[in-house]
């Protein structure tokens, strides 16, 4: 099984008023092709970081980020920024759609860092596979929550990345649209992608092939 | 899908923060064109008024040259050429010169151009008894001018035909003649051709004749005894210049004043179009004086609104960079490099300067009636106004690209 995701001994601090946060402390961790691993662990325990630092969001302060054999903190913030491009997709809490466009224009925006001629073609494709045609036309404003998501996700799957990386993807979604997302995640995992997905809920962990827990910016198996 | 989609997308939703950024460049720009239009039609407005009073000016001087030519027509001539050895006593005793020169020098008087003299008359003039009427008169032989510059010059005097006579008033007059008339003067048979009006002077009592008939009926052929000469040329124009002048030309004559009047009349002319052109420089001063003024108010108010322009601008666009935090995070976490998301701001601005400019220069324009439209003016606020934008909102658009990506997203 090849190694699409590897964290070696990652640490990362911050530097808070009250004192200094170990947000990651000397985190290992490795996801092979159509694995799907699940991080589960209460409110500030460093998920969002390591999610971050394993999207090549955020430079650990010492340890090894080695994805699809490349260690992209090795790059320049230009070559980093296309490198999530080709290889990274994002699925957010708060989906984070662009307010003043469309659905269809929504998805294309991953297009924006990695131009390609079926990138429409594509992205129609993952438009009618989440069930939203007949929301192509649509700004986020006038979709269902649900619908929100399953375009947030289209979006992160638009340049086929290897690692889908999903921080708390159900946060605000019912139980049904909340399956609807994991059952998608796992999908992606099937098809030979990579998916790391942080949460608190319990039952998300129920679709991963691999449930770890984290405690203190410490990963432990769940 | 492109950054320049994206910004008119972004335009679209949110029009009210755009139409303000619009509206200060569109401010800003009509100002300036405003501003300029009004100097332009300032100006334009400065050669219409001083062309109405040249041309006021110049129908004026038109009238009193009239005045002028009619009223020394009147009076006679400025000078009078006469023989060296003529004695003015005997002149003014007998009402003619009593010696010769050849009528050649009329001509000779011509041909060197005097600059000094206008007109050129040759005449021969004296005084004898009209046996047919057992009157005295003056028998004025004239062949009319003798011209200098060519057909464009109107004659002073008509040339009197031979066969023809001009009789005097008094002559007229006493004798009863009518224009058509004729009549016998030392035997020859003469037609009346014109009556003069009554002078009041011995031009009352001349008989004006062709000067060729007058030298044959007086024994003097080829021979004139006086050169009358029209200076018009300008008061300055004085009579020892003149006099000089002629007598390099003609070194066995001499040269008296006649008619002084004319000259004070030119002198009138004279003052009163130095008067009129004094007129038009004063208007001249006041029109660029209030000119000067504008345009060091422009020279204030433009700074002040351009600056006013770019703050407004450089807040809005850090408004709009603060309201897109979210979209900026996850366009980063996209792959969007840097570059990319600093255009998407400035593309914004860019837009902005564009619809402001062409609204505001045609706002502008229409503000100042009779403006000319101005290529020139519209391309470089075309170009101008974009590049103020787009300098205004450098900051908040390098702050947008240098966000950090995690921070936006965890935050949000
Ligand atoms: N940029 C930051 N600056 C300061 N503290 C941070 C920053 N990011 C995260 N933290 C802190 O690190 C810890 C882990 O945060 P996070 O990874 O967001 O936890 P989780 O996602 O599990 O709730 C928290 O105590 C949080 O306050
Ligand atoms: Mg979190």
């Amino acid at each position: 099984m090849d190694t699409i995701l590897e964290l070696r001994d990652v640490q990362k601090h911050f530097r808070r008023p009250d004192g200094v946060v170990q947000a990651m402390d000397g985190v290992s961790l490795r996801i092979g092709a159509g694995e799907f691993v699940a991080v589960q662990g209460p409110s500030g325990s460093g998920k969002t970081t390591l999610l971050m630092a394993a999207g090549v969001l955020m430079q650990p302060d010492s340890g090894v980020v080695v994805i699809a054999g490349e260690e992209p903190y090795k790059l320049s913030a230009e070559q980093r920024a296309g490198f999530r491009a080709a290889h990274i997709g994002f699925v957010f809490q708060q989906f984070h759609l662009v307010h003043y466009l469309n659905v269809l224009d929504n998805v294309l925006t991953a297009a924006l860092a990695l131009p390609a001629d079926d990138a429409e073609e594509r992205a129609r494709g993952l438009i009618e596979r989440f069930g939203l045609a007949s929301r192509a036309g649509h700004v986020p404003s006038e979709l269902s929550i649900g619908e929100r998501q399953r375009a947030a996700l289209a979006r992160a799957l638009l340049n086929r990345p290897k690692l889908l990386l999903a921080d708390e993807p159900t946060g605000n979604l019912d139980e049904e649209n909340g399956r609807l997302v994991l059952d998608c995640l796992a999908g992606f995992a099937k098809d030979g992608g990579a998916v790391l997905l942080v949460t608190h809920d319990p039952k998300a962990a129920g679709f991963s092939h691999r449930a770890l827990r984290m405690e203190n910016g410490k990963l432990a198996a769940g | 899908m492109n950054i320049g989609r994206l910004i008119i997308c972004e335009i679209l939703f949110r029009k009210l923060s755009f139409a303000l950024g619009v509206l200060s460049v569109f401010a800003a720009v009509g100002c300036l064109v405003g501003a300029l239009a009004s100097l332009r039609e300032h100006d334009r407005r400065t050669e219409q008024i001083i062309a109405a009073k040249q041309a006021e000016t110049q129908e004026k001087m038109e009238l009193l040259a009239d005045d002028y030519r009619r009223i020394t027509l009147k009076l006679g001539f400025n000078v009078l050429i006469l023989p060296k050895d003529q004695k003015l006593g005997d002149l003014f005793a007998d009402d003619y010169a009593t010696k010769y020169m050849p009528e050649e020098y009329a001509t000779r008087l011509a041909k060197s151009r005097v600059a000094t003299i206008n007109h050129i008359l040759p005449s021969l003039q004296q005084k004898v008894k009209w046996p047919e009427t057992g009157r005295t008169i003056l028998l004025m032989g004239v062949r009319g001018e003798v011209y200098m510059r060519g057909a464009g010059q109107k004659p002073l005097l008509e040339p009197v035909q031979a066969g023809k006579i001009v009789l005097g008033a008094e002559l007229h007059q006493g004798l009863k003649l009518k224009v058509g008339d004729t009549t016998r003067l030392m035997g020859r048979e003469f037609t009346v051709a014109k009556l003069n009006e009554e002078r009041g002077t011995k031009d009352d009592i001349t008989a004006w004749i062709n000067l060729a008939e007058a030298q044959a009926m007086l024994g003097k052929e080829g021979q004139i005894n006086g050169i009358l000469a029209l200076d018009c040329t300008c008061a300055d124009a004085r009579l020892p210049l003149i006099r000089a002048e002629i007598e390099k030309i003609l070194p066995d004559t001499q040269v008296i004043e006649f008619a002084s009047q004319a000259i004070a009349r030119a002198e009138t002319r004279n003052r009163a179009a130095a008067e009129a052109e004094a007129a038009i420089e004063r208007e001249k001063q006041g029109r660029s004086l209030l000119r000067s003024e504008r345009e060091a108010f422009a020279a204030v108010l433009m700074p002040l609104v351009v600056l006013g322009c770019a703050v407004w601008i450089g807040f809005l666009a850090l408004a709009n960079v603060r309201e897109r935090r979210g979209e900026i995070g996850v366009l980063r976490a996209l792959g969007v490099r840097a570059r990319q998301i600093l255009w998407l701001f400035l593309g914004r601005a860019v837009a902005m300067g564009v619809a402001g400019a062409c609204l505001g220069y045609a706002a502008g324009q229409a503000a100042i009636a009779g403006a000319e439209f101005n290529v020139l003016l519209l391309a470089a606020v075309i170009a101008g106004a974009p590049l103020l934008a787009a300098l205004a909102s450098w900051i908040p658009a390098l702050l947008a690209a240098q966000q950090d990506p995690a921070d936006i997203l965890r935050q949000e």
